[in-house]
């Protein structure tokens, strides 16, 4: 059977989208699933570099629909997770240089081998996300809980409509547990009410992505050492067809670390 | 210090949350800046839609007119305008 095809996508730029396709693409890949990380941001290649997997890289994408290599030889298979695959963008061309015809194409290609393929959208409404959401079967839409990203999600969103996608589901990240209870960030209702999509998970603010982004380690690796990393993971198991509640974004209290440390919770 | 945080602390006790905290303004100016983007109207284009809608009711009805509220809700594939005009209270 076939796999899925997902995109991950925001209207504002730096809200989190290849950290969360990093992320998620690992979290699926400790499931056993096969997985490949499109990075369909041609020009401002990224995902490599969250990845850790930048000094691999021979071909990429253009050089794909280009034929200058054929799809397997541009695969790059990740450090740790040998089901886990990433298709590099190219650094130095632009968005037109893939249409979204081509993109369709790719997309059907490797989903005949992959469980989940996760399509890294650039930022934007132009040519760039038409080829992220061409072949991608379904939708996620990362936005942080400020006015202007709120915004961009909700036109977003609405592209999407119009296009076809069902459900486009919503992740919140960078939320402030203690900024949301001071009454100063929109917390998950608020932001509920206002975009009225379905909630697919929650991500808290937390520095150690910066340190595991600085080392190229996706911070799923380390679930036990950070609230994003947990969060991260829970978002995988939902998509991969878990039920599983929403994280509580309460601090952590001495017995819920220890517990979360022992694999209990 | 301490003083600082008791008066944080009064200040909760006592603040009207609706008002004061930078979350409800946030929210309020999103849905506002929401139905434009929705229904692509401009803030002007918004306003004289009120008048209008305003004008026509105020033939039948009697409209508390400080008290109007418009809304795009997005329901699962479908949008719809939602407008309400509070009556007045009759005596
Ligand atoms: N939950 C988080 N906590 C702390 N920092 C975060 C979090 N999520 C993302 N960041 C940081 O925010 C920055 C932007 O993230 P990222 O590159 O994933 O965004 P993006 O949406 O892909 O950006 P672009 O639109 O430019 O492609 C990065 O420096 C990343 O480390
Ligand atoms: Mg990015």
């Amino acid at each position: 059977m076939a796999g899925k095809a997902i995109v991950i996508t925001s209207g504002k730029g730096g809200v989190g989208k290849t950290t969360t396709t990093a992320n998620l693409g690992t979290a699926l890949a400790m499931l056993d699933r096969r997985v490949c990380l499109i990075d369909a941001d041609i020009g401002l290649r990224n995902l490599d570099v969250v990845m850790g997997l930048e000094n691999r890289i021979v071909y990429d994408i253009v050089d794909v629909v280009e034929g200058n290599c054929r799809l397997e030889q541009a695969l790059i298979r990740d450090k740790r997770q040998n089901n886990l695959f990433l298709l590099p963008a190219a650094q130095t061309r632009d968005k037109t240089a893939v249409t979204p015809y081509q993109m369709q194409e790719l997309v059907s290609k490797l989903k005949e081998e992959m469980d989940y393929v996760l399509v890294d959208s650039p930022a934007g409404i132009e040519q760039g996300f038409k080829n992220a959401i061409s072949g991608a079967d379904q939708a996620i839409i990362v936005t942080t809980p400020e006015v202007s990203a709120v915004r961009d999600a909700d036109r977003i969103i609405g592209l999407l409509e119009t296009e076809g996608f069902k459900e486009p589901e919503v992740i919140i990240n960078r939320i402030r547990q203690d900024m949301v209870q001071k009454g100063d960030m929109m917390d998950i209702d608020d932001m509920i009410e206002i975009l009225a999509i379905k909630l697919l998970g929650v991500v808290p603010e937390d520095e150690n992505i910066v340190i595991s982004t600085n080392r190229g380690e996706p911070i799923v690796l380390k679930p036990e050492k950070s609230r994003a990393g947990q969060a991260f993971n829970n978002i995988a198991r939902r998509i991969d067809g878990e039920e599983l509640p929403l994280m509580s974004l309460e601090k952590d209290t001495l017995l819920k670390k220890i517990k979360r440390i022992v694999g209990l919770s | 210090m301490k003083e600082g945080v008791i008066i944080d602390l009064l200040k909760k006790l006592f603040k009207n949350d609706k008002d004061v905290s930078s979350k409800n303004i946030a929210k309020e100016r999103l849905q506002f800046i929401l139905i434009q983007d929705r229904i692509k109207l401009s803030p002007g284009e918004m306003e004289s839609l009120k008048e209008e809608l305003l004008a026509v009711l105020s033939k039948y009805i009697d409209v508390d007119s400080s008290n109007i509220k418009m809304e795009v809700d997005r329901h699962d594939d479908m949008m719809a305008l939602v407008a309400n005009f509070p009556l007045k209270r009759s005596v």
